[in-house]
């Protein structure tokens, strides 16, 4: 194992610039599934924390299990849908990068939205008598809550990330880790730990950890000088 | 609505970077050309030949049979002789040319408790590892290494699934060889996966040569009739090229472990 | 939509009434201070008056009307303020009435310089001191205009000269013509901006009577004893 890790070590040093697109790849993939999942799911979250309707604690529910959704299963989904014999079949989306980002997006979007309807609901609570007397509609509180709880709700974006660059069952099968086109960090881990080489896996996932221990210092970062600020 | 989906498509596009300007071609193949590191050899040379860009998705000959069937590949390169002519006969082919071959070794502990290197030929070696109660790794995951895996046994007249020994890994070559070595067990490989596999604990090549471990490998167009968008043009080119003097050149110079691994076959 | 009568009113959550049949008419005009032990029902009262929860008997007239036929505002004891700025959480509250955009800034500036607050707009709401996050609050119901100003322990945990800037606001807010309800513990503020006090204990109106002769002849044993400081605090859940 040490061993291991000691040529883990050595091959970073030597890596070249397939390893930067690799890495560059999962990063462009990953925030874009992510910028999407945030606009679709911070929205969803919200309005399922304020909006009072039949079945919505099923709903609830739901979308806390869907948090769990086993990434090879929205793969095979989204791999139905985009094949050439599948109802989106004719924009020849499969094996591409455009894919791998509609499979991420439909894995972040229900945490995210679930992080976030609870987040908003917690806030919501304190706020609703004021709100009410004031008159502000669903839609209008959506948008104040979205805004007051936009530091909290960076835990929300964070999971999210974590989970898009983190997650290689869906990639895997609707990009195909094609070399140079659709190979990421996870399917390149994936692809090196079947050819017996546990070395360069390690150093892959040194980097892939180093790169999301990054994003999220970043992130903490930006919070924390936030809440200085606005309190 | 339609015209929205259109611009979200466009919008995905743009935001996955795609490039239009390269001609591309989807190629789906197996595990073992693309771990053996054969396509990262091979491909370059097509390109500048034809300038061509070739995406190969490579997984077990099976679910690349089922990609092509989908319609989602555009040309095949895979070794199962007897679902590849199925799969041209039920009209999902265009054609299948010969292209080279590998040939499958047995892989096992280096002390060989089962006594393989004695047996002679596989199908003598099966039921040793049998009668010694060895442990065996097969792949299970209905690939063409697996496909020929279980024809030896029928040879042999063993059904292993009734063997305690007999485990199914249902993965690739790379993770029933990683299996295979934590486990000290036998296992069935193409002899390139294995050269080029780097994590092999206490296992060597315990039988090799048997002309029934010969491993033909096929290059197969997917039907434009089947499925019209597929790039005809393209995929033929591929598979015209890989049996080209220039393509056989390249495959024969190929080597894994300072091996060649591949032996190009293609008829004149 | 005054006289605002009440009659009958009560509250039970779980079968223990807190207000227990209580009658009430106040007019529209002057500051009517809300006073009793704790416990009495002070807050719920204004509460069921701004229609947050539902009475479990009893009926609300408003003038003829059985709802209000202007707008309301209420100032909570723990103001809600947003993660926004001091201009922010004025101006969001006047997004709901039919205003054009120049008019929300105008208004809530003005209303910001009237509290003193105009040197604060830009900054952060949940950074100001206890009596500036007061003094925004009452300057975010002030902008909305309201008839009725139903004020919960405005001072509570105030420093005398933060609860003097206070009550200047509401003798101002009197002084443009809006009715003011408010409950206290500071029986000297009571006596300060009252025209009109409201002794509550036991679930009902005790007594109701001007500030002036509320505090001198008090009619009722119980807020003669709440003035004195000898009334237990566990009266109100007497049975």
């Amino acid at each position: 194992m040490s061993q291991t890790l000691l040529d883990a070590l050595a091959l970073l040093g030597s890596f070249d610039h397939r390893l930067l697109e690799i890495v560059g790849l999962s990063l462009r993939v990953s925030l874009s599934a992510l910028t999407i999942g945030t606009l679709l799911g911070l929205p969803l979250g919200a309005w399922l924390a304020v909006a009072r309707f039949p079945g919505r604690g099923g709903l609830i529910v739901l979308l806390n299990a869907l948090m769990g959704l086993p990434s090879v299963v929205v793969g095979v989904l989204v791999y139905l849908l985009l094949s050439r014999s599948g109802p989106l079949g004719s924009y020849g989306l499969l094996f591409s990068p455009a894919a791998m980002i509609v499979a991420q997006s439909l894995l972040v979007v229900p945490l995210i939205a679930a992080v976030s309807r609870q987040i908003v609901e917690d806030a919501w609570k304190d706020y609703a008598p004021e709100f009410s007397l004031i008159g502000i509609g669903r839609m209008q509180a959506v948008v104040l809550l979205l805004t007051d709880c936009r530091f909290s709700l960076t835990v929300a974006t964070l999971a999210g990330l974590g989970r898009a660059m983190s997650e290689v069952g869906a990639v895997m099968i609707v990009g195909g880790n094609i070399d140079g086109y659709t190979r990421v960090m996870t399917t390149a881990i994936a692809l090196e730990t079947s050819k017996g080489d546990l070395a360069l896996s390690i150093a892959l996932g040194l980097v892939l950890m180093s790169l999301i221990l990054g994003l999220n210092v970043a992130a903490y970062s930006v919070r924390c000088w936030a809440s200085r600020r606005y309190g | 609505m339609a015209h929205r989906f259109r611009s979200l498509v466009t919008l995905l596009s743009l935001l996955a970077g795609v490039a239009f300007a390269q001609e591309t071609l989807t190629v789906a193949s197996t595990t073992s050309t693309e771990q053996s590191g054969l396509f990262g050899w091979i491909l370059p040379k097509f390109e500048q030949a034809t300038g061509i860009k070739a995406h190969v998705v490579a997984v077990g000959t099976g679910q690349a049979l089922e990609i092509g069937r989908r319609g989602d590949a555009d040309v095949l390169l895979v070794h199962d002789r007897v679902a590849e002519d199925k799969f041209v006969a039920e009209g999902y082919g265009s054609y299948r040319l010969d292209v080279m071959y590998n040939d499958f070794v047995v892989i096992g502990p280096k002390a060989d408790p089962a006594k393989v290197r004695a047996a002679g030929n596989t199908v003598e070696a099966l039921k040793s590892i049998a009668a010694n109660q060895q442990t065996f790794i097969s792949r299970g995951d209905k690939s063409g290494t697996n496909a020929a895996e279980l024809r030896l046994w029928k040879q042999a007249g063993i059904d292993p699934k009734t063997l305690a020994g007999y485990k199914e890994a249902g993965s690739g070559m790379g993770p029933t060889l990683n299996m295979a070595a934590s486990l000290n067990a036998y296992t069935l490989s193409d002899r390139a996966t294995w050269g080029a596999f780097k994590n092999r604990g206490e296992l060597d090549i315990v039988l090799a040569g048997d002309p029934i471990l010969f491993n033909p490998y096929g290059v197969i167009p997917v039907n434009p009739q089947r499925h019209p968008h597929v790039k005809k043009a393209a995929a033929e080119r591929f598979a015209q090229w890989l049996t080209s003097p220039a393509g056989q050149e390249a495959i024969a110079a190929f080597r894994a472990d300072n091996q060649p691994v591949f032996f190009p076959n293609a008829k004149k | 939509m005054f006289p605002l009568r009440i009659t009958g009113l009560r509250f039970q959550p779980n079968g223990r009434a807190v207000l227990d049949g209580l009658d009430l008419e106040v007019s529209g005009e002057g500051i009517s201070v809300v006073l009793g032990p704790n416990g009495t029902g002070k807050t719920l009262l204004l509460r069921l008056l701004a229609g947050l929860l539902p009475a479990d008997g009893g009926t609300i007239r408003w003038g003829e009307a059985a709802s209000p036929s202007e707008r309301l505002a209420m100032v909570f004891q723990q103001p809600m303020l947003l993660r926004m700025s001091v201009f922010t959480n004025v101006e969001f509250a006047l997004r709901p009435q039919a205003l054009t955009s120049a008019e929300r800034h105008r208004r809530t500036n003005e209303v910001l310089e009237r509290v003193g607050l105009a040197h604060r707009t830009g900054d952060c709401a949940r950074l100001l001191s206890g009596g500036e996050r007061q003094r925004l609050a009452l300057a975010r119901a002030w902008a909305m205009r309201p008839r009725l100003l139903l004020l919960d322990e405005p001072t509570a945990s105030l420093d005398p000269s933060a609860t003097e800037a206070v009550e200047r606001i509401i003798r101002e807010i009197r002084t443009e013509g809006a009715k003011v309800l408010m409950t206290t513990h500071n029986l000297g503020q009571a006596t300060r901006l009252a025209d009109d006090i409201i002794f509550l204990a036991n679930g009902r109106v005790q007594e109701h009577e001007s500030a002036q002769r509320f505090f001198a002849r008090p009619q009722s044993p119980a807020a003669r004893a709440f003035l004195q400081g000898e009334l237990p605090w566990r009266i109100a859940f007497d049975h």
